[in-house]
């Protein structure tokens, strides 16, 4: 051992051209992890954090308590959710390639996080998603063609051409606007949580962040609030590995487990398998409950792996090796929850081809729908004048001069 | 390992020239853009200084995700150039207890837009360690950023929010224009024990940009500011550049907009003195003073908001000093009061047409 002090750099287990290594994750066997009743005592529970929930074992079926004991019918519309999830993404990457989209960032390999999670929640309870959890946004009813008119900044864009492509919103169905700034919704689902309980409701709140956004301090102040006022909310960590080009262990991953992070602070964590939709769904039903109880907050981190690159503008070859992917233990989200149905007796590749088929007509078509309201490039455009909108609730008068400045010069211009 | 990595010899590849101090053009110059010569400078310091140390999120291994200090991980060690977690505070106050520890940091954000989680460490911290301290203590940070609009970024990829960090007492403030400049002034910024942050418009990284988004891009190649000497050059701090001499007006500006000034006055057809201010604070009064009282017309430009905004300042600088030269009231040209938009983004960019309007608003005033 050293006998002074050194500078520990992080460094991942594996690069470009190296053989995939994820033995730096500790893993429990499915069904291994006891479910405690959901007004547990933070302090008897903390060995959640460290191990890891799981439902499905490796033969496809659901084992131990945590199983959630799903409906066939649920099952498989949770099913549906992931590969129209999927089926969105890889149109929406293939139209940023063609120049239709100006920029798009997809969930591939995470898509369980979302729509797992999504199942567990009441129409009430307000969520504050990230960027890569466009699953809650489909899955809570926001339609393909509202997205896709969104990622197109067309005459029909929601943000009204204000957001680069995936920040969507939808406040009739409570999902809140997504930021680029990473963790900064973290805290505001905090006060969202502490408004509800301030005015007797039984809704509450839940947030999304990745591993590398851990490292932000809204994050940690999140926790300090959650903590001290007791808020009914579910945090989330989704750990799919990779931020950017640097690895979990950039944001501490090295040390403990994410879902450790708030034990110091009496937050009950639970590490979770985040492609197993059965397990995701699991421990945020069992969260919501104890956050709707008046037990208080609940750290989930959903251990999975960022199947594609960070976003259109990066690419992970330079950084990780190619095939990492496919080495990770915890396996494809849709994959695994295909081959449950499947061992039940409920599915097969048959069905599972054709349900590929449907989602990708369905998003193809909505497509063809979307395109025709417009984009960048083609008409229908939004208004101009829409730019002026929205900074404040009223249009101060330097404003409306700013914009009549504008039309004049464009009318002008002809 | 990287310790000793990290005890560069002065004869170090990077740093081909030793005359420290000398603001001579080296013999070898090359064609580089401005992502080539800001990773010049970080090659050239490192090399020659070993308690320079550069940090940022994706800097390392990845080479940052605008290829800044690509590969400058493998060369001077991961003591050197390290990998920072996603916190932009974090980043900065780590940057200041390195720097008060006697190492010189250059800390990277990867977007304007993203350094607020770090503007208290900046304002209540970098900027007044000197000054609280009596001198006692200080933190020669340099933290750059890339910033400003035309690339489809929406309002969390486009800000340019260098009129914040101006409003700050200590901290110095620079937005460059082209590869030459960048390449000095971010020396200059590292050697400097004052703290400098260094925005460098990322729409002009690849090459000069008039403000026309129909046209095809152009690179760095045919500017003459795109030669750039390999070696150690320094552009002071604290001096701003008249890029083109002119008799009608004077256009006082910085980072994109030089270019897309320099277009519109040409196709205005006016003789305009083109000022690019480069450093934006401490500001170089007397350059604008000597022009604009020759020229007797102003129009000041830049891409970020209007009110509040570092036009104001330099407004009021003109006024004062060229007060009984001015044949015209100065005239602003900035973007518009509100976020950077996604869609309506060549509507908000102060284009060739907005600037061509301001210009001839200068000069028809009798």
């Amino acid at each position: 051992m050293s006998q002074q002090p050194y500078l520990h750099i992080p460094r991942p287990t594996a690069r470009p051209g190296d053989k995939p290594d994820f033995s730096y994750l500790k893993l429990s066997p499915a069904g291994e992890v006891d479910r405690p009743a959901t007004d547990a005592r933070a302090a008897d529970i903390e060995h959640l954090a460290l191990k890891l929930v799981r439902v499905l074992d490796d033969d496809h079926l659901a084992k131990g308590p945590w199983d959630p004991g799903l409906d066939t019918e649920t099952l498989v519309k949770a099913l549906r959710w992931m590969v129209l999830n999927r089926a969105y993404d890889e149109r929406m990457q293939r139209m940023q390639r063609q120049g239709k989209v100006t920029f798009y960032i997809q969930s591939l390999g995470e898509e369980a996080v979302s729509i797992g999670a999504g199942l567990a929640f009441e129409d009430g309870d307000m969520l504050f998603p990230a960027y890569r959890n466009q699953g809650l946004y489909l899955m809570r009813g926001t339609g393909l063609v509202e997205m896709m008119c969104q990622c197109l900044s067309n005459s029909r864009d929601m943000c009204k051409g204000r957001q680069m492509p995936i920040f969507y919103q939808n406040s009739k169905k409570n999902l809140f606007t997504i930021s680029g700034n990473l963790a900064t919704q973290y805290p505001q689902a905090v006060g969202w949580a502490m408004g509800a309980a301030i005015k007797g409701e039984r809704h509450i709140a839940a947030s999304w962040v990745g591993d590398g956004s851990t490292a932000e301090a809204d994050f940690h102040y999140a926790l300090t609030f959650a903590a001290v006022y007791n808020a009914p909310v579910i945090l989330n960590v989704t750990n799919n590995q990779w931020a950017i080009s640097t690895f979990q262990g950039f944001a501490g991953g090295e040390r403990r487990p994410f879902a450790a992070r708030g034990l110091g602070l009496g937050i009950p964590g639970i590490r979770v398998d985040g492609n197993d939709l059965l397990a995701v769904y699991a421990v945020t039903r069992w969260a919501a409950t104890r956050a709707r109880a008046g037990d208080g907050p609940t750290l989930i981190e959903l251990v999975t792996y960022r199947g594609g690159a960070h976003s259109t503008s990066d690419d992970p070859s330079r950084y990780r090796p190619k095939d990492e992917w496919k080495a990770f233990p915890l396996g494809d989200p849709v994959e695994r929850l295909k081959q449950h149905l499947a061992r039940l007796g409920h599915w097969s590749d048959e069905q599972h081809k054709a349900l590929e088929e449907e989602m990708k007509a369905l998003v193809a078509e909505a497509w063809k729908e979307a395109i025709s309201y417009g984009s960048l490039t083609d008409p229908p455009f939004l208004d101009v004048s829409l730019m002026f909108e929205d900074v404040f609730a009223e249009m101060p008068d330097y404003l409306v001069a700013q914009r009549d400045k504008l039309l004049a010069m464009q009318r002008q211009q002809g | 390992m990287s310790a000793e990595k990290s005890a560069v010899s002065p004869m170090s590849p990077g740093s081909s020239q030793m005359n420290s101090g000398s603001r001579q053009m080296n013999p070898g110059s090359r064609q580089m853009n401005m992502i080539q010569a800001i990773h010049s400078a970080h090659d050239v310091m490192l090399g020659r200084d070993p308690s320079v140390v550069v940090l940022g999120q994706d800097v390392g291994y990845f080479g940052g995700v605008f290829r800044c200090t690509d590969g400058l991980q493998e060369k001077y060690g991961e003591h050197r150039v390290i990998d920072a977690p996603i916190a932009e505070g974090g980043i900065i106050g780590v940057a200041i207890g390195l720097g008060v520890n006697g190492l010189r940091p250059v800390a990277e954000i990867q977007f304007a837009d993203y350094i607020y989680p770090g503007f208290d460490q900046v304002v209540s911290e970098l900027a007044r360690l000197r000054y609280r301290s009596a001198g006692e203590f200080f933190s020669p940070v340099t933290i750059r950023t890339p910033c400003g609009g035309g690339i489809r970024g929406g309002q969390t990829h486009s800000q340019s929010p260098e009129a914040i960090f101006t409003h700050i007492s200590g901290v110095k403030t620079v937005m460059v224009s082209n590869p030459y400049d960048a390449k000095g002034l971010l020396i200059s910024a590292i050697e400097s024990d004052d703290p400098v942050v260094f925005f460098e418009p990322k729409r002009i990284y690849n090459g000069p940009f008039d403000g026309d988004p129909d046209k095809p891009a152009v690179s760095w190649a045919a500017h003459p500011k795109g030669q750039v000497p390999e070696g150690y050059y320094t552009v002071p701090l604290g001096k701003a550049e008249v890029v083109e001499q002119g008799s009608d007006l004077t256009i006082i500006t910085y980072g994109t907009i030089v270019h897309v000034a320099q277009a519109a006055a040409r196709r205005a057809g006016v003789s305009a003195e083109i000022i690019d201010v480069r450093t934006l604070m401490p500001l170089d009064v007397e350059t604008l003073r000597e022009s604009v009282c020759k020229t007797g017309r102003c129009l000041v430009a830049h891409e970020a908001t209007r009110f509040c905004g570092y036009g104001a300042e330099l407004v009021a600088t003109v006024q004062k000093e060229c007060f009984w030269h001015l044949e015209a009231p100065i005239s602003r040209v900035t973007g518009w009061d509100t976020p950077y938009p996604h869609a309506f983004e060549w509507q908000y960019f102060p284009v060739q047409q907005r600037l061509i309007d301001g210009i001839k608003k200068v000069m028809e005033t009798p």
